[in-house]
């Protein structure tokens, strides 16, 4: 009896009607808008300064010097300064970068130079950028004697972003799966011919994503150029590495804040904003290409 | 087994034992591999057998709590003496692996990559060596018109003849083999197999295999090893046919394993 009444509600047991679950209904929505926030907030910032700064935005805007107080005219020492400044920085810092990712990844062993290491890259990474433009200030400008210049810049900005190119680089080498390593050693390579041939060309496009993506941080930062490079106004391009430049993020800043034309020169602080955001959208755009031509090349 | 003249070993293993920190992997294993012959490996998984394989080209150097002890003469020579070149040890005696592995650059790429890291640079030089090494690996004719293509693009047998065509280049006068086929459909594995049989006329090679029918196929030597112990080694036919030891007998007649 039991049984056969078992058998005959089983079916219906199994179909059920899309019933609304209250409880399940009201995370999913919860996780949906919460989720949908981060989107929203980052449009709005965007759209802002795009609807802002597009009115500045012209071809004479990116090539001609600023005339009037800054009140008229270009931003393009400010552009150069700033491209200027990531380029040697990048130049300087992605060869000690990589070379110490190289160390750590391939050559380390557990103990106490490996953990010390570590221990310095994690700090770094978490100490605010104006500490590291005090830093640039008393090493830099004044010990090493540059003054306030695009060297001194460009260095105070490398040592900031050296940690985050460790790690970026360290990952990639890392992601290189085993069995390349073992099957150039089975070539009969050395270890450092395998690290060359195999290891960091195989590393090398998540290499250059963690370069671009540091890069893009880089061009954007105010605090460490403060002290060391940045120019509250230059009349052109700097001539030489020992001059001081301007920079977008600072002329910002300046123009915001310590100017007798502030609102005057609002459009032109929006512009500079665009084009900083537009220089740093488009390396980031850059970084994720390389890095989904990498996930393609994959397939391992 | 019986004493023949040490000539024709290109390896002697005595009392060699493998350790892995406190584990030791393979307990005093002896065993002569003769020149131009295929000698198989086999036993259940954690015998040891891939263990002492990876010794004989000192792949373990990479793992850093393994160490050797006992004596493995390569050539007459300590294969683990300090004075001993592991990057030339490594050429002359070189590895296919489980997994085919072959680098992310195209066919030609890597069969040239031994050679041009040792300096050859002339091209025709390079054309040779590599149409040699994949002749010999039985894959020139599905390859030669497409040696720019990646050899990530073949299919899992073709990858492994590929490997096999990379070790080849090298010129070794022995290959390693780790279960070269247990990755592969059985077409595939046919064709490895007959490939190995066919390459012991140049060179000698030592295979480690789950398979015992494969090792039945294709080694003149078997070698028989259960927990890091080396039970029984002897010829291929007298071993499936007549084992001496009590173990080899359930293993290859599937008591256990």
């Amino acid at each position: 009896m039991i049984q056969g009444e078992g058998n005959k509600h089983a079916p219906f047991e199994l179909v059920h009607k899309r019933k609304f679950n209250l409880k399940e209904g009201f995370f999913l929505s919860l996780i949906r808008t919460l989720g949908f926030t981060g989107a929203v907030i980052l449009i709005i910032i965007l759209l802002f300064v795009a609807l802002n700064g597009v009115k500045a935005l012209s071809w004479d805007f990116i090539t001609k010097p600023p005339i009037e107080s800054m009140t008229k005219g270009g931003i393009l020492p400010v552009i150069v300064g700033t491209i200027l400044l990531t380029i040697i920085c990048m130049v300087v810092i992605i060869p000690i970068g990589v070379t110490t990712a190289i160390f750590l990844a391939e050559y380390s062993k557990p103990g106490f130079l490996l953990n010390s290491v570590n221990m310095s890259i994690y700090t770094l990474a978490g100490v605010p950028s104006v500490v590291f433009g005090l830093f640039g200030l008393s090493v830099f400008v004044i010990t090493f004697n540059f003054g306030m210049s695009l060297l001194a810049g460009s260095f105070t900005l490398a040592v900031m972003i050296l940690p985050y190119i460790i790690s970026t680089s360290e990952e990639a080498i890392k992601a290189v799966p085993y069995s390349f390593r073992e099957a150039s050693l089975a070539c009969g390579t050395t270890k450092w011919q395998t690290i060359w041939k195999v290891v960091l060309p195989t590393a090398l496009p998540g290499i250059l994503t963690g370069a671009i993506l540091g890069t893009a941080k880089v061009a954007g930062e105010t605090a460490p150029i403060m002290f060391t490079a940045a120019a509250f106004f230059t009349p052109g391009i700097p001539k030489s590495v020992f001059e001081p430049v301007m920079a977008l993020p600072y002329h910002i800043y300046v123009l915001a804040t310590a100017g007798t034309h502030i609102e005057q020169t609002r459009p032109i602080q929006y512009g500079t904003a665009l084009t900083l955001i537009i220089l740093v959208l488009g390396m980031n755009l850059i970084g994720i290409i390389l890095r989904s031509k990498q996930r393609v090349k994959k397939a391992w | 087994m019986v004493e023949i003249n040490q000539t024709k070993y290109i390896f002697e293993i005595k009392k060699f034992s493998v350790f892995y920190g406190d584990f030791m992997a393979v307990k005093e294993a002896t065993i002569n591999i003769e020149s131009n012959k295929v000698t198989a490996m086999i036993g259940p998984s954690g015998c040891g057998k891939t263990t002492l394989l990876r010794a004989l080209n000192r792949m373990n150097d990479l793992i850093v709590t393994c160490r050797p002890k006992g004596q493995a003469l390569f050539h007459g020579i300590d294969i683990n003496d300090k004075d001993t070149d592991v990057i030339e040890l490594r050429r002359r005696v070189g590895m296919v692996f489980q997994k085919p592995n072959p680098f992310p650059s195209s066919i030609y790429e890597n069969v040239a990559y031994g050679p041009k890291v040792r300096g050859i640079k002339k091209r025709s030089q390079l054309d040779d060596i590599v149409e040699n090494a994949l002749v010999r690996a039985a894959i020139w004719d599905e390859v030669k018109d497409k040696l720019n293509e990646s050899g990530l693009s073949l299919s899992g047998g073709q990858m492994q003849r590929l490997c096999i065509a990379r070790s080849l280049a090298q010129e070794p006068e022995v290959l390693l083999f780790d279960e070269p086929t247990s990755a592969l459909d059985p077409i595939s594995t046919a064709k490895i197999e007959e490939l190995i049989v066919s390459l012991k006329k140049l060179i000698t090679i030592v295979i480690v295999t789950h398979n015992m029918q494969q090792a039945a196929r294709i080694s003149d030597y078997t070698a028989f090893m259960y927990l890091g112990e080396m039970i029984e080694f002897g010829d291929t036919d007298k071993i499936f046919v007549r084992p001496k030891n009590k173990l080899t007998e359930d293993y290859i007649t599937g008591r256990f394993g």
